[in-house]
């Protein structure tokens, strides 16, 4: 999965609900409500960065281990996928 | 005559702001599907609200705390002010879904619904054939129609969602419905076994599933969940009179959504008015947030306080908030009551035989939904 290119789908995006002062991923009859790690990692596809380069420019940004960046988006992700919420390319 | 609205601690506290807004734009529309969700008295052209106030409405409900729109009818492609009316959502912010049987949809009216920023679009279906989808919508043709119509809607780049409304007539066709929702690369199928409240009041015993079918319907969604994952969502509304427990209605009566009818009127569920004693405010003559907030029918059954036994005790009031308000109301003739589909309910067994009684009924005729 780290060689494949994130790609957030058309009918999905990322919003900033002012109501409840959070930051949300709306999707059809979905909505997913975003922590800090999520949100950095969904602000950093940008559908042209691998999964392996976003992980390595978080790592360095955030002065973190990049194995543990690299599980944490994989699951994220993979989560996502499931729900036809995220799509990938080579 | 609201007898159960003494308020305590626990109606007192501040609701959470709703995250859903249906918008009945129209009760008009070119099928007559006898499972149609809206009321039996359905509203006429010249009273639906105008393009103005459903504008002022969307802009409301953002500030509200709405995310999710869903332009909903009848049909909403009935509404000539449609593309205005999705532009004006997505410019307030909200996600806009577009419920459509694709009747009235051209390829040229998509393509402005995709301008004006729709993001997603559900498209209902009423069985996988000519036959039986022009049959059950009452509309000759229509199935051509529809395929035409998805296509451009998928053509034309939209997610899609394809609503498959199951009961005893179609419900043979499930497997196909799952195959066709991969065919047209939908993300997602809901399949859902007619819920009886509106004009599916009428055909219980035309449409109610067989217990069999009830189990087979959810085997065949439980293995296409396993066998499709990552290619096709499936959610899914079970058999509802076949149940041991009943529905989590609505995610709670004035917690998640709240439904504006074609005239205005706010409702907690599509079904509410069928509870005589609630009144319903109409946003012509209050400002949602208000409506949301303080309005009768939506403090009417928030919280626990008008639970009676067997819910007030029950351990699983918290999950199921006692089913649904409107089905107590059509069935056990009391809307605080349980919903009769518990089988905590003194009426589960009468609920069980009905739903046996209705299933072998093999000379019931459908009863159309009229225009309004």
């Amino acid at each position: 999965m780290e060689d494949f290119i994130p790609v957030i789908p058309r009918g999905v995006r990322l919003h900033f609900d002012r109501v409840r002062d959070l930051w949300v991923l709306l999707a059809p009859e979905r909505t997913i409500n975003l922590d800090p790690v999520g949100l950095a990692i969904l602000n950093e596809v940008d559908g042209e960065r691998s999964v392996s380069q976003i992980a390595g420019d978080l790592a360095a940004r955030y002065d973190a281990p990049v194995d543990q960046i690299t599980t944490d988006m994989r699951e994220f992700l993979a989560g996502l996928m499931d729900r036809r919420i995220m799509e990938t390319r080579p | 005559m609201n007898t159960h609205a003494k308020p305590t601690a626990a109606t007192t506290v501040r609701p959470k702001p709703p995250i859903a807004m249906l918008a009945e734009l129209t009760h008009r529309c070119p099928l007559s599907c006898p499972y149609c969700s809206n009321p039996l008295e359905l509203t006429k052209r010249d009273a639906e609200l105008p393009t103005e106030v459903w504008v002022d409405v969307f802009r409301q409900a953002a500030d509200l705390g709405v995310l999710q729109l869903h332009l909903s009818g009848g049909e909403p492609a009935s509404r000539r002010d449609l593309v205005d009316l999705v532009r004006a959502a997505r410019d307030v912010g909200l996600y806009t879904n577009l419920i459509t049987s694709a009747i009235g949809l051209t390829e040229r009216r998509l393509k402005e619904l995709d301008e004006a920023g729709l993001d997603h679009v559900q498209l209902s279906l009423q069985g996988t054939d000519a036959e039986m989808a022009d049959r059950i919508g009452g509309y000759r043709g229509g199935f051509a129609r529809k395929m035409q119509a998805a296509q451009w809607i998928v053509d034309a780049g939209f997610p899609l969602t394809l609503n498959a409304v199951v009961h005893r007539q179609n419900l043979h066709q499930l497997p196909r419905a799952i195959e066709m929702a991969v065919e047209m690369k939908a993300r997602r199928i809901e399949v859902a076994i007619v819920q009886f409240h509106g004009w599916a009041m009428e055909n219980r015993a035309a449409m109610m599933p067989t217990r069999e079918q009830a189990a087979e319907a959810g085997r065949i969604v439980a293995e296409a969940r396993v066998r499709l994952k990552g290619q096709l969502v499936l959610d899914y509304v079970p058999a509802d009179y076949h149940n041991d427990y009943p529905k989590r209605c609505m995610g709670g009566w004035g917690t998640t959504g709240l439904n504006v009818t074609p005239e205005g009127k706010v409702l907690p569920c599509h079904a509410a008015e069928t509870i005589p004693h609630l009144t319903f405010d109409n946003v012509r003559d209050r400002p949602l947030s208000e409506i949301w907030y303080q309005g009768a029918a939506f403090q009417a059954y928030r919280g626990e306080d008008w639970m009676q036994e067997p819910c007030r005790s029950c351990e699983r009031r918290k999950i199921d908030f006692g089913g649904c308000r409107c089905q107590a109301m059509a069935i056990a003739g009391d809307p605080a009551a349980t919903d009769p589909v518990c089988i905590k309910s003194p009426l589960h067994g009468r609920m069980v035989a009905m739903a046996d009684d209705f299933a072998g009924d093999d000379a019931a005729v459908l009863t159309y939904r009229t225009g309004p």
